[in-house]
Parts: C-alpha cells; sequence; structure tokens
C-alpha cells in the first residue's frame, strides 16, 4: 500500500452514549482499524462496541436512503425518496401543523448527552419549549436528586478514581456495562488498592474483582443507605468542618434516620447488620477518598429517588466534594478565565410556553434539560395540556427504550408527523413517516463540544470518511429543515467548518487547533476550589439541601417514612436489566462481529427457583406479564437473588430488515405494562416489573 | 516458542472481548473464525466471593508447533527471524491437517477461500515496531507484549507483593 494512502483521524466514538475519544485509521479512503485516542486515554485501548464502528460503517443493514411511507403507519412499507423530496415533505407537513397548532405543537426528543446543541436550538426556533430526551428511561431520578439537593447534575461533577481509596457501587455494572476510560481507571485504582465493596441482586463481571460482593433484596439499596447513614451520624463519624459549612436540613436528617438502624435494614435487606456497621466504618476511615456510585440498573423504582438523594447525603456527610478520591466538580470554559464556545441555542429567543410534560409547572423540582418523555403519548392523546402533533426523533428510540412500547405506540400513531433522523433502523423509526438516514459518526463532523472536568477541554468528532450511501450529516439535515421553515437564520454557517470556526470564535481558537492532538486544552492542571469557601452548589442557600427547597416547592417532602418496595406477587419475580461490553442497548444488536459474540440474551433464574419450574439451562421458557408472553432461553445460576429474574436489555429486535438481530432472544421492555408512568424522579420505574415464568411447551 | 509473548494480566481482564473485536477488525476475518479468542472459566466462589476467569486463547507460536510439522505444503511456516508462525495462503491447500494437529485448536478455518487461516501476531505490525492489534486495543491494558522472561518476572513481582500485602484472589 502506498504511504500516501494512510492517515488517522482523530475523533469522538458514537458506539454508545460514552462518547469516547478514538483515533481513526484510515486506509485508501475506507476505515482500517478505529482505536483509542492515545493523547486522552493514555493509550489505544477501545472498548469491543469502539473497535465494531468498523463493520457498523460498511454495514448493508443500516439506513441507506431517505424513506417516506408507502402504506399505513407502521406497515413497513417504504419507498425511496430523494433528499429534497423528504424534506421537502416535513417542512410542508410541519408549516400546516404549526399554523394550525402553535410551534409547541411539535417535541423534539433525542438521546441526551453533549451533542444536543444543533436539536436544542432547532426546536426552540420553531417556538416550542419541548425538547427532551432518554433519561426518563435512565437516569432522570439521579440527575433530579442531585440537581434538587446541590444545583448540579449527574454529570457536572466527575470521579477521581485515581485517588479513590474505597469504592461502592449499587447495581452499577462499571465492569461489563463500560466506558473505556472508566473502567480503566476503575482497574487501575483496583490495582493501586482501592477497596471495593459491590451491591447487586446478582453476580456479574463486577462483582467477581470486589473485596466484598452482597446480594440484596431486589430495590432495598436505599435500606441500606438509610442504616450506614445511621451509624455515621450515631457515631459522629461524618466529616463534621463540611457539613458544618455546607450542609442544610443536617438536625432533620439525624431525626430521620434514627429508627433506620442496621438491626432493621437487616430484615429489610438481607444484609447482616454486623456488615452494614463494618462498611459505614470503612467509609468513615477512607473519607473524603471515597466513591459511592449513584446506583443504576437495579434499583429504577416509583421512589429510587430518595435512594439516589441518600447517596448524596452519604457524600455531603464523608466530605466527598471536591475531595481528593472523591467527587469533582467539572469545570468549563469560564473557569479558564475564556469565553464559552458559542452555542446556537443561545441566538434563538426565548420561548414563554408551558411544556407538555408538566415539567417547570406541575414538576418544578424536575430538570426541562431532561424533560419527560414518557408524557409524550398522553399529552398526544388526551391533547393535554395542548394538541401535540409532530415528533421529530432524533436518534433516539423510546419504543426499545421505554416501558410498555404498546402504550408508547398507541400515542405516537395518532401524530400528524412523526419523523425519525438515526443511523440505524429502529422501532420508533419503523413506525414513522419519513426516515433521513444519518451519516455515521465516522462519516460526518459535528459541532465542536465542550467537554467539562477538572480539566476542562474541547472535543471534536471529526469526519474521518466519505459517506457510504445516500446519508448526510447532522448539520446539514438540520439546516436543510431550517431553511424550508423559515428559520435558516439560527443556523449561520454553510459548512462544518464555518459552524466550528463560528463556534470558537469567542473562546479563541480555531479549527486547526484540534488537528495535534483531537482536542483542545484549557487548562494544564486540575482546577480545583477551595473546600472551605470556594464550593459553589447552585442551590438557593449555596449550600447542599437535605430538606430541599425545590422539593418543597413541588409540595413534596424531603424525608418522607421509608416504603418497602413492592414485592413479587406469589409465583412472580422482579424482571431487572442490565448491559455487556459487547453491546449498547439495542443499537448494536445487528453490527456484524457484535452480533457474531452475542446473538441473543437469556433469562437468569435463580438455581432453587427455576428447580420448583423443572427448568434448566437451555431450556426455552416463557416470560409473561400483564398479557404480554416472550420466549427466551434459561440460564440457571446460584448467584442471582430467588425473588429476581434478569436479562440482557434491548433484544427481540422486530424489525426484518435487520436480518441478523431479528426476534433473537426477548424484548424486556414489552413485559413493563403500567410502568410508563412519572416516578417522583421523573424516570419511569422500569424494575418494578413483575413477571412469571414457565418451561415453554 | 517465539521471541515474544502476550501475557494476560487476569487481576486486570474484565471479559470485555475488546481483544477479539481489535483482532477481528485489524485482520478482517469474516464471521465464524477467530484468531484470538476469551474462554471464561468460572465463576466458582472462592472465599466469599465467586471469580471468575477470562482465558485470552491466541496460537502460541510454539516452539516446535505441530501444526508445520503437519503442513504437507509448507504453507504453515514458521518465521526464521522472530518464530512468528504463520500460513502462506498461496501455499495452502486447505487439508486442515494443522487444524488436527493443534492441541489448542488455534488454527481457523476460513470456509469462503478454503483456507487455513490464523493468528499470526498481527506481524505486519510487529514488523512496523507495533504491537498486536489485541494487545494494543485491550480496553484495561491487560495484555502485554513481552519477552517470556519479562513476564515471569511480572507474575513474580505480583506475588512478591501480595504475600507481603496479603492482598487477596486474584
Ligand atoms: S465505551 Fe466503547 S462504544 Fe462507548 S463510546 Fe467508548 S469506545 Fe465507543
Ligand atoms: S497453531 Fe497451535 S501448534 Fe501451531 S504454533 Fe499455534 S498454538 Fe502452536
Ligand atoms: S490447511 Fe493449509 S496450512 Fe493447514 S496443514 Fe493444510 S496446507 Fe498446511
Ligand atoms: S480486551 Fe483486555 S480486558 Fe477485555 S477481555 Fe481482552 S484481555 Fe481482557
Amino acid at each position: 500500500m502506498p504511504e500516501g494512502t494512510k492517515k488517522s483521524v482523530y475523533s469522538v466514538c458514537s458506539m454508545c452514549t460514552v462518547r469516547c475519544p478514538i483515533e481513526v485509521e484510515v486506509e485508501n479512503g475506507a476505515v482500517r482499524h478505529i482505536w483509542g485516542n492515545p493523547h486522552l486515554l493514555g493509550g489505544h485501548y477501545l472498548c469491543p462496541r469502539g473497535a465494531a464502528g468498523k463493520v457498523f460503517q460498511n454495514d448493508t443493514e443500516r439506513l441507506q436512503h431517505p424513506m417516506i411511507r408507502d402504506g399505513e403507519r407502521g406497515s413497513g412499507k417504504w419507498k425511496k425518496a430523494s433528499w429534497d423530496e423528504a424534506l421537502d415533505y416535513i417542512a410542508s407537513n410541519l408549516k400546516k401543523i404549526i399554523s394550525k397548532h402553535g410551534g409547541e405543537s411539535v417535541v423534539l426528543g433525542d438521546r441526551g448527552g453533549p451533542f444536543t446543541d444543533m436539536q436544542k436550538a432547532f426546536i426552540k426556533a420553531l417556538g416550542s419549549p419541548n425538547y427532551f430526551n432518554h433519561h426518563g428511561a435512565c437516569s432522570n431520578s439521579v440527575h433530579n436528586a442531585h440537581n434538587a439537593m446541590t444545583g448540579h447534575r449527574r454529570n457536572t461533577v466527575a470521579y477521581d478514581w485515581k485517588n479513590c481509596d474505597y469504592c461502592i457501587l449499587y447495581g452499577r455494572n462499571i465492569l461489563e456495562s463500560i466506558g473505556t476510560k472508566e473502567a480503566k481507571d476503575f482497574i487501575d485504582a483496583l490495582e493501586r488498592g482501592m477497596k471495593f465493596t459491590h451491591i447487586d441482586v446478582r453476580w456479574n463481571y463486577t462483582a467477581a474483582k470486589a473485596d466484598r460482593f452482597l446480594m440484596l433484596k431486589p430495590g432495598t439499596d436505599y435500606a441500606l443507605n438509610l442504616a450506614l447513614i445511621n451509624v455515621i451520624v450515631k457515631e459522629k463519624l461524618y466529616d463534621a468542618a463540611f457539613v458544618e459549612r455546607w450542609v442544610t436540613g443536617m438536625k432533620e436528617l439525624v431525626a430521620f434516620v434514627e429508627p433506620y438502624t442496621p438491626e432493621w435494614a437487616e430484615k429489610e435487606t438481607g444484609i447482616p447488620a454486623k456488615q452494614i456497621v463494618t462498611i459505614a466504618h470503612e467509609l468513615a476511615e477512607a473519607k473524603p477518598a471515597v466513591i459511592l456510585y449513584q446506583g443504576w440498573m437495579t434499583a429504577w423504582t416509583e421512589n429510587d429517588y430518595y435512594f439516589r438523594r441518600s447517596i448524596y447525603m452519604l457524600y455531603a456527610l464523608l466530605g466527598g466534594y471536591e475531595a481528593k478520591g472523591g467527587l469533582l466538580f467539572n469545570k468549563n470554559e469560564t473557569h479558564t478565565g475564556r469565553k464559552p464556545l458559542r452555542k446556537l441555542v443561545d441566538g434563538v429567543p426565548k420561548v414563554n410556553k408551558k411544556r407538555f410534560d408538566g415539567v417547570g409547572w406541575k414538576y418544578k423540582h424536575l430538570s426541562p434539560d431532561y424533560g419527560l418523555a414518557q408524557m409524550l403519548p398522553y399529552a398526544i392523546l388526551k391533547e393535554d395540556p395542548y394538541p401535540v402533533k409532530a415528533f421529530i426523533n432524533y436518534r433516539f428510540d423510546p419504543l426499545s427504550a421505554f416501558p410498555d412500547p404498546e402504550a408508547f405506540k398507541k400515542g405516537l400513531m395518532k401524530l400528524d408527523l412523526l419523523v425519525t433522523v438515526d443511523v440505524n433502523y429502529s422501532h420508533t423509526g419503523w413506525i414513522s413517516d419519513v426516515i433521513l438516514p444519518e451519516a455515521t459518526y465516522l462519516e460526518r463532523t459535528d459541532p465542536a463540544i465542550a467537554k467539562g472536568g477538572p480539566k476542562p477541554a474541547l472535543w471534536l468528532r471529526r469526519q474521518a470518511v466519505e459517506p457510504q450511501y445516500d446519508s448526510k450529516p447532522k448539520w446539514w439535515i438540520f439546516k436543510q429543515l431550517a431553511e424550508r421553515l423559515g428559520i435558516g437564520e439560527y443556523f449561520p454557517y454553510n459548512s462544518a467548518e464555518e459552524l466550528i470556526e463560528w463556534q470558537l470564535k469567542d473562546i479563541g481558537f480555531q479549527l486547526s487547533d484540534f488537528d495535534a492532538k483531537g482536542y483542545i486544552e484549557l487548562a494544564k492542571d486540575q482546577i480545583l476550589w477551595d473546600r472551605s469557601d470556594g464550593l459553589k452548589f447552585k442551590t438557593p442557600s449555596g449550600k447542599i439541601e437535605f430538606v430541599s427547597s425545590m422539593l418543597q416547592d413541588s409540595g413534596l417532602p424531603s424525608f418522607p417514612p421509608y416504603e418497602s418496595p413492592k414485592s413479587p406477587p406469589k409465583g412472580h419475580y422482579r424482571l431487572l436489566t442490565g448491559k455487556i461490553a459487547i453491546h449498547t442497548q439495542g443499537t448494536t444488536l445487528n453490527n456484524l462481529y457484535l452480533n457474531e459474540l452475542q446473538p441473543e440474551n437469556t433469562l437468569w433464574i435463580n438455581t432453587n427457583e427455576a428447580k420448583k419450574l423443572g427448568i434448566k439451562t437451555g431450556d426455552t421458557v416463557e416470560v409473561s406479564s400483564n398479557g404480554c408472553v416472550q420466549t427466551v432461553k434459561a440460564s440457571v445460576t446460584d448467584f442471582i437473588h430467588p425473588d429476581a429474574v434478569y436479562t440482557l436489555h434491548g433484544f427481540g429486535r422486530e424489525i426484518p430488515q435487520q436480518t441478523r438481530a431479528y426476534k433473537r432472544g426477548m424484548r424486556d421492555n414489552t413485559l413493563m405494562g403500567g410502568l410508563l408512568t412519572v416516578a417522583v424522579g421523573g424516570n419511569c420505574p422500569i424494575t418494578d416489573c413483575f413477571v412469571r415464568v414457565k418451561k415453554a411447551s | 516458542m517465539s521471541e515474544y509473548y502476550i501475557y494476560q494480566d487476569q487481576k486486570r481482564c474484565i471479559g470485555c472481548r475488546a481483544c477479539e473485536l481489535h483482532c477481528k477488525t485489524e485482520n478482517d476475518v469474516r464471521v465464524g473464525p477467530s484468531f484470538g479468542k476469551i474462554i471464561n472459566v468460572g465463576p466458582t466462589v472462592r472465599g466469599d466471593v465467586p471469580r471468575i476467569n477470562f482465558i485470552f486463547m491466541p496460537c502460541f507460536h510454539c516452539e516446535n508447533p505441530w501444526c508445520v510439522s503437519a503442513c504437507p505444503t509448507g504453507a504453515m511456516q514458521k518465521r526464521s527471524k522472530d518464530g512468528i508462525v504463520f500460513v502462506d495462503p498461496s501455499l495452502c491447500i486447505g487439508c486442515k491437517a494443522c487444524i488436527t494437529a493443534c492441541p489448542w485448536g488455534a488454527p481457523q478455518w476460513d470456509k469462503d477461500t478454503g483456507k487455513a487461516i490464523k493468528c499470526d501476531y498481527c506481524k505486519d505490525r510487529v514488523d512496523q515496531g507495533l504491537e498486536p492489534a489485541c494487545v494494543t486495543g485491550c480496553t484495561t491494558d491487560a495484555l502485554k507484549w513481552i519477552s517470556p522472561a519479562k513476564s515471569s518476572q511480572v507474575r513474580r513481582e505480583r506475588f512478591a507483593k501480595a504475600i507481603t500485602e496479603e492482598i487477596p484472589f486474584p
């Protein structure tokens, strides 16, 4: 191969929502290999999904050209369209809808994350307040809990794995549901001697590396935390100076946790009281160099919001904020003395209409940054608070992510316009009126993003190869639509390069500054705030509010009495879901190589329960709930709590075009009937799902 | 044994199989065969916690390779300069004798070409002074491209550290 045809492009992965920095090796215009960006990761490390981006790029089973529905919605009949046809179709329908029902009748949903500015600008420019993202099916309660208590979301703080001495993971399968850097940092920390307690309802690869693994009764993580707090306040093990300076509501907390002793928690969780006391002592000894990961997949219950709050309370008690080895605040461009990266959304006039989902008026403690996607079908069906007629679905798939897809679909079927922009077929795309194929992350340049952190930086996803098929980058798609809709002025660019130069103007950099390492460093060293005086909690009091003024505004108590999680009715199991390193929920199931390694999911069931039901590993079983039945193969194991069954999320794809993933394994969310609701934290209570299991006849 | 060795640090390995993926994409291996493969052993309860090992199985590039001896055409060869064992596809007649001969099932079958294929330690990369793709891409830096002597040293150091600090398994 002649040397001249090889190049290397720094960019940002998009195979999952961790978005790792990558180095794409390109040979003769094609992707040769995808590695981690060594300037940011310290080596070429990259997770399996990231590596498999190469075969995604070349896949003939991804979206190839614009398509307009050619039959009933959801019939799967499509006609190939040109970009002009598809964009004109969307624009003329949107115009009709907006003139009749107003801009607010259009909503836009995406996957969330740092690359959302353009979508937010677009929907705002249409005169709609209705941006929302995927977090209602995921981390809403975590974000909202932290936000109401400290004025910070989950991800405006970073974990200092490098210096952490003690860590507790609650159902956070950090070594299987992986991000490249986090997994490596975690392993480095273990090698350095960090002690680690894993709490979960089942064993997994993360548990396998723990110093202590405790299998607790599903949904009782909160009880465990209350007992930890009980011990810590009773024995005065907390960081008194930090609490004195930065916490309000300590008195109320002390009174509240009084009855929640380790003995009480033993009955609730199944974890011996002595162990709980030991953990509290270990936390106190290691403070403030502790990481308590904010729980994850195993506890999205009706009131897990209070569990998430308890985690952040523990941090506050242990003085873990802006502490070496604990939580570090993410700093942004302005903390380096610079102006921020320009955002499109800031150029669009404010919209003064209330949101369709109740956030900001009905739910004052929930953030409009995430919204409540789960309210969409109800708003459409009831036209409450007003008619919602069009949904622009950008790289998002509520029918795969949210519970009860039938209920969700019922609403979507009544829309006047449903548009999906994606790189892949999705269940939501399948019932859309128009599908616009976006160029993949290897084929497109996206707007630059500010990457907050103790060392803030600017990152860029940069085109490595020419688009395969008739796909287009995001900046082009939104610009084209905007022009057709008379809002082109808010998209002041004609190319990705122009857009990025525009973004970089105030902050004082140029596009070429990304060339050398793929990112722009904004600080040489970590920026750390003074723990006695310099912390910035964005609450009314400027402190960590155990008694939350935001909750008060919503008429919600800060310390409601503990309620046990619902127990599975007789003959039922709590269905829990999770992830592995090989797959990103539904989006990679059809990837040639990833599918080869893990083509379907199985149902984990406890050995004793399986015996009662006459089920052996490999047997086909029927899993049912609310009249919905899924069949799947069983994996019988000692290492799951008898009350629970578990499966990998996202399988059982129902799109025939995805031949490798089609109908392989079970589709978990179809079993979650009745759970398309708003729990206290703004999440769907997806783990309050109870199923029957029997051997298939 | 070739001059090189892929040492896998079980303490660091998380069973993510990025090594397999980097191998497949680097060598454009079709669905079916795999050059380097992770085999799970466990979980088994040791102490209080169930532990698991993920054993990485590439070709071991043996000192006296069974596969090379079995090959009737000389397609399966051992590089004299560094001992890497590889297939010359132009000489391979697809008789599969190498597949039978290797005690570890390392040689693979490419049904499209009707020839044997196998892990060659990404010799083109090695010749450029790089490391094999599995080693380079491994998520947690669990795979090390080292000489056999060095690997022994790593293990001894770890063991010495473990018995002095009483670090529990593994
Ligand atoms: S974790 Fe893997 S798939 Fe996700 S962004 Fe990083 S490399 Fe890509
Ligand atoms: S293929 Fe088998 S016998 Fe041949 S060198 Fe590799 S491990 Fe040894
Ligand atoms: S399959 Fe090819 S490489 Fe293997 S023994 Fe036969 S000729 Fe040799
Ligand atoms: S990539 Fe590394 S950590 Fe992952 S399975 Fe392979 S050797 Fe283990």
